[in-house]
């Protein structure tokens, strides 16, 4: 079976989750390191897809420097985003050549794995066709979908990176800076739908769920503790 | 001439947007080097050019969406031009599954690695140069790498090798020790003089799994002032009443019947009684813990594993025995969930069982107390002024100074004591 290390890396900032990525993405072109499934927080950050277009930020740099909200220019897929506290980024640095040669397959694989993270919390989420991300009836307007999970995937020699974030406990009041994703579609949490849980605890269920939807052992690094032994 | 088409990205996927060139019309672009970019769904894709020479024609613009196979560019080879051969990039073309490692990696700026694990000085080592490493006695701090992110290649290897003098053995030969010294990457410098001939030491990176142990256990000692007490228990009635039911507990669920869920078991009363136990600390806050989670250690062939009994004050001994019976298989099984082995509140761990007779655990941060289980003897004691024989166990406290005092852990153990030596529980 396929391996997967999983880092989590807590909250870190942007640029240094950037670079640690593009090494894990050139040791894994090099077959050097497994497959990686990293899990993180930001801090405030907004950031830019390649296709993004500037438009859809709706706050000036000087605006959102106040608001002590960093900027980025990515080359992830996908237009612009918000990631903060409270919120499960998960940047899979994986092989598809060892998995499947199909981004399609992958990035459904991708919103599986939220889809099933979230019905372990007794959230129904789903697809959208055509707008890829994880979709929620919204309980709290009673009508209409709003997004609870954002993807955007770099491929490079089949090595993806960059990935997904979930908004577990996030502020939603920083979405007001952005149209998340070019869509006029209201975003949400699963604190907004009512399920407190710690990001750590999604973060738990989220590998789980990754490993059985992309059919690999996921490696943790293991808490652990002093002398031990036996029953 | 060689056509370049759109690859085809999925079985799903029928067409892509062009969404960059990086190279421009006349620019003489090498074989896999980056050509142009598409997006397919939410996927930015790179696509490498399939051949070397000079872009002669860009058939399809940026921001442009074209099926699959679409011819989007030509590039001349330079000698002849003659049928044009179409040849989809790379990402299309076949390859056998899992593609081998390449060894070379792209050139690129050095940059300070941000985050591998401390035994690696500059980001992931390839298998292979970790072999060149260890044959050669190399110290890796000391190579500098020029590999991407600053990383270590077999070329700088020899580069180092050369330089400080030493042959640079063929791949498979069995290494003569360079005239280098040789600290453990991962060690604290003691200075180490390899000696000539036979190797006497080897040298192999820690697993993840020592890692995260040994930055764990270090943690722990900086965190919490430790203070370890230990208390004589007699255990002879429990013995009694173990010796009296085990072959029938066996019988009728399929595992033994040890000391441990008694230990559990008392050890669950007595944070009840003393719930600051039961707590950890956050800053200048004290966490209460309304559920009583206690983590089990268990031994692994490296290492060792801490998987958690949730609500263990709702279980009787029965259910102690099969939790931890259960965890401990799995645990060694490598078959825990990931949330099995976090939110312990409080520590059991079980020394005796090697055979020793007290011992100064660790505490599992962030909980604040853990009790080591010393072995059950038959022990010559004094009771009454006379000498009688008695199944004797230590039980040793580690506790957080920060937050318990001794006499608070002395109580909670005394606690612990009395439940043992008046067991009044049914046990089948």
């Amino acid at each position: 079976m396929r391996k997967c290390q999983v880092r989590e890396l807590g909250r870190i900032a942007y640029g240094p989750a950037l670079e640690l990525q593009q090494q894990l993405l050139a040791a894994r072109k090099d077959g050097a390191v497994p497959d990686h499934l990293l899990l993180l927080e930001h801090p405030h950050v907004i950031t830019l897809g390649r296709n993004g277009r500037q438009e859809n930020l709706l706050a000036s740099e000087e605006i959102m420097e106040r608001a002590g909200i960093s900027f980025f220019p990515t080359d992830r897929g996908g237009d612009v985003t918000y990631h903060g506290p409270g919120q499960l980024v998960a940047y899979p640095i994986m092989d598809l050549r060892e998995w499947k040669r199909d981004v399609g397959a992958f990035v459904r694989a991708v919103e599986q794995t939220i889809i099933d993270t979230l019905a372990e919390y007794g959230i129904e989420a789903g697809r959208i066709p055509k707008l890829t991300g994880v979709w929620v009836g919204d309980r709290l307007c009673g009508a209409g979908t709003a997004k609870i999970a954002a993807i955007g995937v770099h491929l490079s020699r089949w090595v993806t990176s960059h990935g997904l974030a979930l908004n577990v406990s996030t502020d939603m009041s920083y979405f007001q800076y952005i149209v998340p994703c070019g869509l006029t579609k209201p975003v949400t949490s699963m604190a907004q739908l009512g399920v407190r849980a710690t990001l750590e605890e999604v973060s738990r269920s989220l590998a789980a769920n990754f490993g059985r939807n992309f059919d690999c052992e996921m490696l943790f690094e293991a808490p652990v503790l002093a002398a031990e032994r036996e029953n | 001439m060689t056509d370049v088409v759109m690859p085809q990205m999925g079985e799903s996927i029928v067409e892509g947007t062009l969404t960059k060139w990086l190279k421009k019309p006349g620019e003489h672009v090498e074989r896999d080097e980056p050509l142009f970019e598409i997006s397919t769904d939410k996927v930015d894709t790179e696509i490498p050019s399939p051949t070397a020479g000079t872009l002669s024609e860009v058939l399809v613009e940026e921001g442009k969406t074209v099926g699959i196979n679409t011819i989007v560019a030509r590039i001349e080879n330079g000698a002849g031009s003659g049928a044009a051969k179409p040849a989809a990039p790379a990402p299309e073309a076949p390859a056998p599954a899992p593609v081998a490692a390449k060894p070379s990696a792209p050139p690129a700026p050095p940059s300070p690695p941000i985050e591998e694990p401390p035994a690696e000085p500059t980001g992931p080592l390839s298998p292979l140069v970790r072999k060149m490493a260890r044959e050669n006695n190399i110290d890796l701090g000391k190579v500098r790498g020029t590999g991407a992110g600053g990383r270590i290649s077999k070329q700088d290897l020899e580069a180092y090798l050369a330089q400080s003098g030493a042959p640079v053995p063929a791949a498979a030969q069995p290494a003569v020790p360079a005239p280098v010294q040789a600290p453990p990457p991962t060690a604290p410098a003691v200075p180490y003089q390899a000696p000539a001939g036979q190797a006497k030491t080897r040298i192999e990176p820690m697993s993840t799994m020592r890692l995260k142990i040994a930055e764990h256990m270090v943690l722990s000692k900086r965190t919490s002032p430790h203070v370890t007490t230990v208390h004589r228990v007699d255990m002879t009635k429990i013995a009694k009443l173990r010796d009296r039911y085990k072959d029938q507990f066996k019988s009728n669920y399929g595992f033994s019947l040890t000391y441990l869920p008694f230990i559990a078991r008392a050890s669950v009363a007595a944070l009840r009684q003393f719930p600051l136990l039961n707590a950890s600390l956050d800053g200048n806050n004290i966490v209460y813990h309304n559920e009583i989670n206690i983590g089990i250690a268990v031994a692994l062939e490296n290492g060792l594993i801490v998987p958690v009994i949730r609500n263990a004050d709702e279980k009787n001994i029965l259910g102690l025995q099969r939790s931890i019976v259960d965890l401990a298989a799995r645990a060694r099984a490598r078959a825990l969930k990931p949330d099995e082995v976090v939110g312990g509140t409080f520590s059991i761990t079980n020394f005796g069982s090697y055979g020793s007779l007290i011992g100064t655990p660790v505490i599992n941060q962030p909980q604040v107390a853990i009790i080591g289980v010393g072995t059950v003897d038959k022990t010559p004691v004094v009771i009454d002024d006379a000498i009688a024989i008695r199944s004797i166990c230590h039980l040793s406290l580690s506790f957080d100074h920060r937050l318990i005092d001794g006499a608070l852990a002395d109580q909670f153990m005394t606690k612990v004591k009395q439940v043992l030596e008046s067991w009044s529980e049914e046990v089948l």
